[in-house]
C-alpha cells in the first residue's frame, strides 16, 4: 500500500448524513472481481442521469476536479460491508474524508486502502463547509491547516503507522504466529473444543 | 469481575491483546460468498498465502444467482464469472462450497444456523454486513470487508477494536404475535436510536419479550443490529437455541458436553454494567412500515407519512434528508400510509425468508388472491427452506394466490441478479435496506414484516393486519 505523505488540495463537499455505501457505489458494480476502475463508477445513480453527468451533483463540478479531500456529514459509509466503496473512492482519487462519524466497518475499510477517514466536531465540519480553499492534512502532525483553519485530529496509533508506513496488515499479523499455535494447541485439547 | 455475554466471548477469543483496545481475536467459522471474495483470494494468490483453516470455512453463492430456473446458464456474464471464479477459489484453497446446485446452498446467514455451523460462544466472521444474525444464537459475528477477509483467510484471526456494549431490554407482552412481529420489535428499535445510534458498540438484546421469540424471530432482530450501526447483536443461549441446533450436519461430536458449559458461561453476569441501555416496550408497539430511505424512517401503519420537520425534531440535516427522501419516495406528509398503493411484494432476504416468515406469510395468502396489478415474489432463503416449504404445500398457497414461487438467494434485497425494481415502482420488501436505488435504480422500497407484504399483496396497498383474521 501507497504510504500516506501530506496533503494538500481543495475539498468536495457533499452535504449530506447517512450516505451508505449502496450510495457510494450501487450493487450493478460489485460484479467485478478484481480491485480496481471502480472510480468511474463512485455515486453513480447520483453522479449520472441516463448516462450523462448531472450538473448539479458536486462530482461534476469543475472546481473540485483533482480534489483528493471529500467532506460529509454524520454517519457516513453506513449499511452494506462492501469494501468496493473504499476501492471506488480510493481509484476516483480521494485519500481522506473529513466527517463528523463514520459507520464502523467502511472506517475500518478506509484504512485498508490508503484513505484516512478523519473525525471531527460538528462546529469544525460547519467551518469546512464554509471554507473554499486549500487545506493541508498532515497526519504525522494530525493537523488540518490552511490560512483560516487549524485544527488538530486525532487517529488511533496503530492506524497511523499503517498509513504512515504503507504497512500489510497480514504480514503483521504473522509475526504473532506463534501466539496463534498457541491458540490453536489448546483448543484441540480442549473438552469444550468448536475450532 | 462481573462481565457481558459479549465480553465473556472476546476475552476467550484474544489471542494477542495489544493493550490500546484492539485485539487480535481467533476466528472459529469463516463464511464465504461470491462478491465480497474474488480480490481477497487474488490477494492471497499475490503473496502465495493459504488458507490457514479450510476446516473452519464454508462457502456459498447467494447474492448473485439467478433465483429462476437452475437449470439454464446464467444470462447475465459478469454474475456467471463471480460465480465461476468462487468455485475454481474454492477447489484451489480447498474450501467446502454449497454451490449453486447443492441442496445446502441458500443465503448464507441462512445456511450458517441451518446446517449447524453456527454455534454459541463463538466468534463467527464474513464479508457481508448482516453477519450479525448469527448473533441469535449467542455467537460474536461480525460483517467484514474484503481485506478482512483475506486477513481471516490467511490467519483465521481479525484485529479488532473492542466495541462498547449496548443492552437492548425489550420487555412488555405483544398482543398478538403474529401481527406484531420481530420485524416490527427491531424497526421500532432502529426507529428510535437512529441509524448510527449503535456505532462502536455491540448489542445485547435481553428481556421477557426477546426470551419468548423462537430462534427464526431472533435471527430477525439480530440481523438488522446492522442498520441500528452496531457492530454485532448478540442474544444469550437458552433450551430454544441449544434444541433448535442439536442434530445438524455441522454441530460437533461433542455437541452435548458443550451445551452444558454454553448453559453455565454463555449469559451476562447479574451485576454487569453496559456502556449504553435502550428499553423497548413490545406491549405498545404496532406493525411497522418505513417511509423513506433509511430504515429510522419509519411509522406505525396506522400513523401518516410525516412531514421533514416532524420526523427531523430539530435537526437541520435530518430535516433535509427527509425532504430529499419524500422526494425520492414519491410521498406526500401527511397521506395515511394504509392508502400507499403498491406495485411490487417481496418476500425473503436473510431478514425474513425463513420457515416460519412463509408459514406466517402464507396464513394471510391462504385462499385468496393477489391484487391483479401486483407481481409478488416469494423467494425461500435457502434450498431446505424451499423444500420443507414444498412438503407443507405453501408452495401451493403461494402460487395459487398468484405469487411466484422462486429458488434461493438474496435476489430483490439488493439486485445484484435480474429480480429489481424498475424506475418508480413501490415494494412492500421484508428486506433489510430502503436505500435509494437498493432494489434498482429508481425503485421504491417499504420495510415491512412478512405478514404486512402478504396482506399489502392482496389488498394491493398497506392494511394494518391486526384486523384481518389470522387464525
Amino acid at each position: 500500500m501507497e504510504p500516506f505523505t501530506t496533503i494538500k488540495s481543495i475539498v468536495t463537499p457533499l452535504d449530506k448524513v447517512n450516505v451508505d455505501t449502496d450510495q457510494i457505489i450501487p450493487k450493478q458494480f460489485l460484479k467485478l472481481i478484481q480491485k480496481t476502475g471502480f472510480g468511474q463508477y463512485l455515486f453513480y445513480d447520483w453522479r449520472y442521469e441516463g448516462g450523462v453527468p448531472r450538473k448539479d451533483f458536486v462530482l461534476n463540478d469543475l472546481r473540485y476536479k483533482n480534489s483528493k479531500i471529500l467532506l460529509v456529514r454524520d454517519n457516513f459509509g453506513c449499511g452494506s460491508s462492501r469494501e468496493h466503496a473504499a476501492w471506488a473512492l480510493s481509484d476516483f482519487g480521494f485519500r481522506a474524508i473529513i466527517s463528523t462519524s463514520f459507520a464502523d466497518i467502511f472506517y475500518n475499510n478506509c484504512f485498508k486502502n490508503g484513505i484516512l477517514p478523519i473525525k471531527v466536531n460538528e462546529q469544525v465540519l460547519c467551518k469546512l463547509f464554509e471554507n473554499e480553499s486549500e487545506i493541508e492534512i498532515n497526519l504525522g502532525k494530525q493537523t488540518i491547516k490552511n490560512e483560516n483553519i487549524d485544527v488538530s485530529f486525532y487517529i488511533e496509533p496503530h492506524w497511523k503507522k499503517v498509513l504512515l508506513e504503507g504497512l500489510d496488515d497480514i504480514a503483521l499479523t504473522l509475526k504473532h504466529d506463534d501466539e496463534i499455535l498457541k491458540y490453536e494447541n489448546a483448543q484441540r485439547n480442549s473438552r469444550i473444543r468448536v475450532s | 469481575m462481573a462481565k457481558t455475554l459479549f465480553e465473556k466471548i472476546w476475552d476467550s477469543h484474544v489471542v494477542v491483546d495489544e493493550r490500546n483496545g484492539r485485539s487480535l481475536l481467533y476466528v472459529d467459522r469463516h463464511l464465504v460468498h461470491e462478491v465480497t471474495s474474488p480480490q481477497a483470494f487474488d490477494g492471497l494468490r499475490m503473496n502465495k498465502r493459504k488458507v490457514r483453516r479450510t476446516d473452519l470455512t464454508f462457502a456459498t453463492m447467494d447474492h448473485n444467482v439467478p433465483t429462476s430456473n437452475r437449470s439454464l446458464p446464467i444470462v447475465d456474464q459478469t454474475s456467471a464469472v463471480q460465480i465461476k471464479t468462487l468455485e475454481r477459489n474454492c477447489k484451489e484453497f480447498g474450501i467446502e462450497l454449497f454451490d449453486i446446485n447443492s441442496p445446502n446452498q441458500g443465503i448464507v446467514h441462512v445456511i450458517g444456523p441451518e446446517l449447524g455451523i453456527t454455534l454459541p460462544g463463538t466468534t463467527i466472521v464474513c464479508g457481508d454486513s448482516h453477519t450479525s444474525t448469527h448473533g441469535a444464537f449467542g455467537a460474536l459475528a461480525f460483517g467484514i470487508g474484503t481485506s478482512d477477509v483475506e486477513h481471516v483467510l490467511a490467519t483465521q484471526c481479525i484485529l479488532m477494536e473492542k466495541p462498547k456494549t449496548f443492552e437492548i431490554n425489550v420487555v412488555g407482552k405483544r398482543k398478538n404475535p403474529h401481527t406484531i412481529t420481530a420485524k416490527d420489535i427491531i424497526l421500532s428499535i432502529i426507529r428510535q436510536i437512529g441509524t448510527a445510534g449503535g456505532t462502536g458498540t455491540a448489542f445485547e438484546y435481553r428481556g421477557e419479550t426477546i426470551s419468548d421469540l423462537s430462534m427464526e424471530q431472533r435471527m430477525t432482530i439480530c440481523n438488522m443490529s446492522i442498520e441500528g450501526g452496531a457492530r454485532a447483536g448478540i442474544i444469550a443461549p437458552d433450551e430454544k437455541t441449544f434444541d433448535y441446533l442439536r442434530g445438524r450436519r455441522y454441530v460437533p461430536k461433542n455437541y452435548d458436553e458443550l451445551v452444558e458449559y454454553w448453559k453455565e458461561n454463555l449469559k451476562t453476569d447479574s451485576n454487569a454494567r453496559f456502556d449504553k441501555s435502550f428499553t423497548l416496550r413490545a406491549d405498545e408497539i404496532a406493525p411497522q412500515v418505513s417511509w423513506g430511505t433509511n430504515p429510522a424512517m419509519t411509522v406505525d401503519v396506522t400513523g401518516k407519512v410525516p412531514f421533514p420537520e416532524e420526523y427531523a425534531k430539530g435537526n437541520a440535516e435530518e430535516q433535509k434528508a427527509a425532504v430529499k427522501a419524500l422526494q425520492y419516495m414519491g410521498l406526500k406528509s401527511g397521506t395515511p400510509i394504509t392508502d400507499i398503493e403498491l406495485d411490487r411484494i417481496f418476500i425473503g432476504s436473510c431478514t425474513n425468508s425463513r420457515l416460519e416468515d412463509l408459514i406466517e406469510a402464507s396464513k394471510v395468502v391462504n385462499g385468496k388472491k393477489i391484487s391483479p396489478k401486483m407481481r409478488a415474489m416469494i423467494v425461500p432463503g435457502s434450498q431446505h427452506v424451499k423444500k420443507q416449504a414444498e412438503e407443507m404445500g405453501l408452495d401451493k398457497i403461494f402460487k395459487d394466490a398468484g405469487f411466484e414461487w422462486r429458488e434461493s438467494g438474496c435476489s430483490m434485497c439488493l439486485g445484484m441478479n435480474p429480480d429489481i425494481l424498475s424506475a418508480g415502482e413501490r415494494c412492500a420488501s421484508t428486506s433489510n435496506r430502503n436505500f435509494e436505488g437498493r432494489q434498482g435504480a429508481g425503485g421504491r422500497t417499504h420495510l415491512v414484516s412478512p405478514v404486512m407484504a402478504a396482506a399489502a399483496a392482496i389488498y394491493g396497498h398497506f392494511v394494518d393486519v391486526r384486523e384481518l383474521d389470522l387464525n
